[in-house]
């Protein structure tokens, strides 16, 4: 289905046009550049809404299709589509990146290039989510690590440039083995082709081998984007050195690239490959989840408690995967995508705003914050109870998703994976007792200032999301169930 | 009202919103709206059950309506309400509780810096319990199960400076979500055998034996965990004694009335499966005699006022739990009710104490009935109403309690045991607080009774205490369980012989509390002397929570800092020396290339100064030009690799 203008094109490349628009204005002008973002990034956000008006939530047909010619030798072409996986991507992407601009205003340093990197940022994300043209996947995906490793490496902590190379270098490494699945499956098909609907028809009937192959090869790309144990170093660094946005960008988006990569490539075009490989995937996932808590309660540092949640959180994505012919358990990845978006995404920026203020991040220097600063304890307890998966907000609706759909393929790898659920209360009310509660040191955080009305802005609509589909999943449900039920459709071929 | 049961728990939702959102600066404006939104409740819960009672027809009424949240095909997920007698109590029950709970509290509470947001908390509570009563499937329940848990945690850590409270507050948290897995289990279970999550649905697949043997066993007994965290069961218990850190009056609505009641509730509401499978219903029986006898014997021996309190309320839910074991679904629940009265009661009363003396430690009280003459007046008849003294509320129910066991002479024994020690311990407790010599007199000399906002509850649930029992005399004719029971409805027989016995058995409780604390001819030091070791055993409350310290929380904390060596060190040790390695190399590649190739085309006369400036550009030591060298390392490594594969893949599809 084509629409009646390329509102695709137009989504993905708002955030470029705001780029060019600063590029012409000066660089001392950091409210003007910080407005312009603001604007750009708002009306790439309406226009996702649109989308989501027009969107026709009863087929798994790509809609939206623009289709032109790339380069012709290749047989590649500029092909964007959208379909109930990648909508809901692009919404978090497009709120994610106008939240993480707004609270970038605190940004002071070379403005004018943060703000142009952040937008060239969030274009190549919104591009990976459209891509159905493997080489435009591809560049999309490229694209987007060359503003990241300036953000961390120029922005960043105090080991910033360690962790911009060690995250840069790391996908990229990465980003190889893509670029070798793909090339074996274009001069596997014939004719060659590098569209990945028509990819996705094919899959089957390439052999066993290269099934297998391209999908381990495809798999190592996006287990370190996730990041899947063991290829998860590099998150820890990579969140504790950036600044606060991008921190909330990495959470937000670039973790669930790897896991959309997934549902969107490998699974359904390689269904022997998510066969042979499955039950190692679900391993992986429970791994990820015992461990990830495990190594979260050891941490001193809030922020890297936070980086190693999220490694926890997202093993239950991977759980999901493994458990391939469930349609339950891909709608809880799917819902565990964006909650954890939404949920470590304000964990982020509310770590953020403590650090501005308090200008440490180290657990034991904190204590009694509660009472100095009540209306920030509240957030921030609110999303504590969100992360450890509490009823009535989104994390447990993705988390009974997954375990109910996972569980009858897996009862014992299941079963084990649920114990993370305590070790997970665990380390997150260690952390709520030992930042908030207690004796107020008066002497020491006398001067901290409550979070500010530009901050609470910022994060209310995470809030109220993760309330929202914490109560009433349904219309999520029904945006993406026509597109996981074909997904698992495929996958049985 | 029928069709209308969703309003019940809305109301006080609406209060948590307008608190937290509207009114939090204005503290009498906060109370109020929280107090008459569960009063309007109230009325409305009676106004249900009233209708309930008074329905004709041949079965029990049963009203439920729902509306989907997750819809794939062939799986629902839903949230309604479902209103039958069980329901029907047990909003009743909640709804009275909460509300005596509040107006108390505005006395108790009056000048805490935090007093909107205590109303707010209780709000939330409210809601999140009737929730969990009006619940209509499992999913819906166990959601509204983890929010009384979030609140129950908040409520406890209160005062959270204090960090015997904060500590409290986590493991009551952790605890009851150790149970919850168990919960969680028998819900993946029966999603995955029966594919849904309905009551009438669920029970009606289990009755048509769609789920048999190890797996329904496993399933009942998972969702029993739930309950043994909730309701505090033996080997979960330890939680609820330290949550006495809370102020008193949530200790009354949550740790005594309501929450904790909730898992003898679960038992109840799935019935049909604990009949099923009657391997599952004798572990509860079990864990049920263990916990009431366990916790009793405790009680026995502590001076903390709210603590004695925590142990009887385990002891009493252990009852209840047995009851439910032994299918004495009408008895579990008409005790549920009794003792949600009299317990609420009891603790407000220690609340009004602690509030007058500013200690809970009973050896420093003493006399306070000359002071406090509601207040004790009130105390003993809840006291007496627990022991089962004969026409209080506590001797019905707990005469079905005994009753139910029956065919079962082991419990019925040990039952009556616990009664007698049930008796006892409340006596303790009234003798040593009300009466005798002041052991400190100064606290004794500030003491005063309580205002009327704290007294007039007491005086209402002592009036409860009294008479709620009442509606299930065995010789009524449409008595309690004549509305809720299981399966069709009996009539009690009356066992004139076991309430002879059970009185007798309560009666020698209080008459032996009375000869050691208040006649003093039998020195309790001499006991204690002279049962040294089970005294100590009893006192440490047989040092359950330093085996689970030492077996499992220090184990998990070891792990747990291991691992995070075990990352920093090996795992990412392994990322950092592949980079090492890299660079290593390529310095060994541009040493060879700079002295081997290069001295070699040097040597020959070909090199050119600025093909030397552009290397020593490279050798420049910076960071960026290493990673470059790196980058170009891991291409040609890439394409090496991908030609080498390539030609493989083509085999493949050469071959095919």
């Amino acid at each position: 289905m084509s629409y009646s203008y390329p509102l695709l094109s137009y989504i993905v490349f708002m955030p470029l046009l705001g780029l060019l628009v600063i590029l012409f204005l000066n660089k001392e002008k950091h409210s003007t550049i910080r407005w312009v973002s603001v604007f750009f990034s708002f009306v790439t956000m309406i226009l996702t809404l649109i989308l989501l008006k027009d969107y026709n939530w009863t087929t798994h047909e790509m809609q939206f299709v623009e289709m032109h010619q790339w380069i012709p030798a290749l047989n590649a072409q500029y092909f964007m589509g959208v379909d109930g996986i990648s909508v809901p991507m692009l919404l978090l992407t497009s709120l994610l990146s106008l939240i993480a601009i707004v609270i970038s205003f605190n940004i002071t340093k070379r403005v004018k290039e943060y703000f142009v990197f952040f937008l060239l940022l969030e274009c190549g994300m919104l591009g990976v989510f459209v891509s159905l043209d493997f080489l435009l996947f591809y560049f999309f995906w490229e694209v987007m690590l060359v503003p990241m490793y300036f953000l961390i490496g120029v922005w960043g902590g105090a080991r910033r440039e360690y962790a911009a190379i060690k995250f840069f270098l790391y996908t990229l490494f990465g980003s190889i083995f893509m670029l070798v699945a793909i090339l074996v499956l274009y001069f596997a098909s014939e004719p060659h082709t590098l569209n990945m609907l028509e990819m996705t028809k094919l899959g089957p009937s390439f052999s066993h081998g290269i099934q297998v192959f391209t999908f381990a090869f495809f798999f190592i790309a996006f287990a370190i984007k996730v990041p899947v144990w063991p290829f998860h170093t590099w998150l820890p660094d990579a969140h504790v050195e950036a600044p606060t946005a991008i921190s909330i960008i990495l959470a937000a988006v670039l973790l669930k690239m790897g896991t959309y990569g997934m549902l969107r490539i490998s699974w359904p075009m390689l269904p022997e490959g998510i066969r042979y490989f499955s039950v190692p995937i679900v391993i992986l996932g429970v791994i990820a989840i015992i461990y990830g808590a495990l190594v979260s309660m050891a941490q001193k540092d809030l922020k890297k408690l936070v980086a190693y949640s999220s490694v926890s959180h997202m093993g239950y994505c991977m759980v999901a995967l493994g458990a391939y012919t469930s349609v339950k358990a891909l709608a809880g990845c799917m819902f565990q995508m964006i909650s954890h978006g939404l949920i470590t995404g304000a964990m982020f920026l509310l770590v953020g705003v403590l650090y501005d203020r308090a200008h440490t991040r180290e657990i034991a220097a904190f204590g009694g914050i509660g009472k100095k600063l009540p209306v920030y304890t509240a957030l921030m307890v609110m999303f504590s109870m969100a992360s450890l998966g509490l009823p009535g907000m989104s994390g447990f609706i993705s988390e009974f998703m997954i375990f109910i759909g996972a569980f009858p393929s897996y009862p014992i790898l299941v079963g084990i994976s649920i114990l993370g659920v305590v070790l997970t209360a665990a380390y997150i009310l260690r952390m709520v007792q030992r930042v908030f509660l207690g004796e107020f040191d008066t002497a020491k955080w006398g001067g901290l200032t409550e979070i500010n009305a530009r901050e609470v802005l910022a994060v209310a609509p995470l809030g109220l999301l993760t309330l929202f589909i914490g109560i009433y999943p349904k219309p999520l449900n029904e945006l993406m169930r026509a597109t996981l039920e074909n997904i698992v459709m495929l996958m049985a071929r | 009202m029928l069709n209308n049961t969703f309003i019940i728990p809305l109301l006080p939702l609406f209060a948590f919103i307008v608190i937290v959102f509207f009114t939090r600066w204005k503290e009498k404006l906060s109370a109020g709206i929280s107090i008459s939104m569960t009063a309007i409740g109230w009325v409305l819960s009676i106004i249900t059950m009233i209708q309930v009672v008074t329905h004709q027809g041949e079965h029990a009424v049963r009203i439920e309506q729902a509306f989907d949240i997750i819809n794939f095909t062939g799986f629902r997920l839903e949230l309604g309400t479902l209103l039958d007698p069980l329901t029907a109590v047990m909003l009743i029950v909640v709804t009275t509780v909460a509300l005596m709970v509040q107006i108390y509290s505005l006395g108790y509470m009056h000048g805490d810096p935090r007093f909107s947001r205590y109303y707010a908390y209780l709000s939330l509570f409210t809601f999140s319990m009737l929730g969990l009563v009006v619940a209509n499937n499992f999913f819906e329940i166990f959601i509204f199960w983890e929010l009384v848990g979030l609140t129950s945690y908040l409520l406890i850590g209160f005062w959270f400076e204090k960090k015997s409270a904060s500590d409290a507050g986590k493991k009551a948290f952790i605890t009851t979500k150790v149970g919850d897995l168990g919960f969680l289990l028998g819900l993946l279970i029966m999603g995955m055998t029966l594919g849904t999550f309905n009551y009438g649905e669920v029970f009606g697949l289990v009755e048509a034996g769609a789920i048999s043997g190890g797996l329904l066993t496993l399933m009942a007994i998972g969702i029993f965990c739930g309950a043994v965290g909730k309701s505090a069961q033996f080997p979960l218990h330890v939680w609820l004694p330290d949550a006495m850190e809370g102020p008193t009056p949530v200790s009354a609505l949550i740790h005594a009335a309501t929450m904790v009641a909730a898992g003898v509730f679960l038992v109840a509401r799935c019935m049909t499966i604990f009949i099923a499978s009657p391997e599952a219903a004798m572990t509860v029986a079990w864990i049920g005699l263990i916990t009431a006898f366990m916790a009793a014997s405790i009680a026995l021996v502590q001076n903390d006022i709210k603590r004695v309190l925590a142990y009887s309320t385990l002891s009493q839910l252990g009852y209840m739990i047995m009851a439910l074991g032994l299918a004495g679904f009408t008895a579990g629940t008409f005790h549920l009710m009794t003792h949600a009265f009299f317990k609420a009661l009891l603790f407000l009363g220690a609340g009004s104490v602690i509030h007058a003396v500013h200690t809970n430690n009973i050896q420093e009280m003493g006399g306070l009935s000359s002071k406090m003459k509601t207040t004790a007046m009130t105390f003993i008849i809840a006291s007496l109403s627990i022991s089962g003294i004969f026409p209080l509320s506590g001797f019905w129910s707990k005469d079905e309690i005994i009753a139910s066991a029956h065919n079962h002479p082991f419990f019925m024994v040990i039952a009556l045991l616990v009664a007698f020690m049930t008796a006892f311990y409340m006596f303790r407790l009234c003798f040593l607080t009300f009466f005798g010599a002041p052991r400190d007199q100064e606290k004794y000399d500030h003491a005063h009774e309580s205002p009327k906002s704290m007294t007039m509850p007491l005086v209402f649930l002592a009036v409860l205490s009294v008479c709620a029992g009442w509606v299930g005399i065995p010789w009524l004719k449409h008595g309690f369980s004549s509305v809720v029971y299981h399966g069709h409805p009996h009539h009690v027989e009356a066992n004139i012989l076991l309430m002879i016995i059970s009185s007798l058995v309560a009666v020698s409780g209080i008459a032996l509390a009375y000869l050691m604390y208040y006649k003093k001819s039998i020195s309790a030091e001499a006991m204690g002397r002279r049962f040294q070791p089970i005294y100590k055993l009893l006192y440490n409350k047989y040092y359950i929570d330093e085996i689970y310290d030492a077996v499992i929380i220090q184990p998990i904390y070891w792990t747990a800092r291991s691992l995070w060596r075990f990352d920093a060190g090996i795992i990412d040790g392994l990322v950092n020396l592949h980079a090492t390695v890299t660079i290593w190399l390529s310095k060994v590649k541009y040493w060879i290339d700079v002295y081997i190739v290069d001295g070699i085309v040097n040597g020959l006369g070909l090199v050119t100064g600025a093909a030397s400036s552009v290397l020593r550009l490279i050798q420049s030591g910076r960071l960026a030009h290493y990673l470059l060298v790196i980058l170009f390392g891991l291409i040609v490594i890439g394409f090496l690799a991908s030609s080498n594969l390539l030609n493989w893949a083509f085999l493949e599809v050469g071959i095919h």
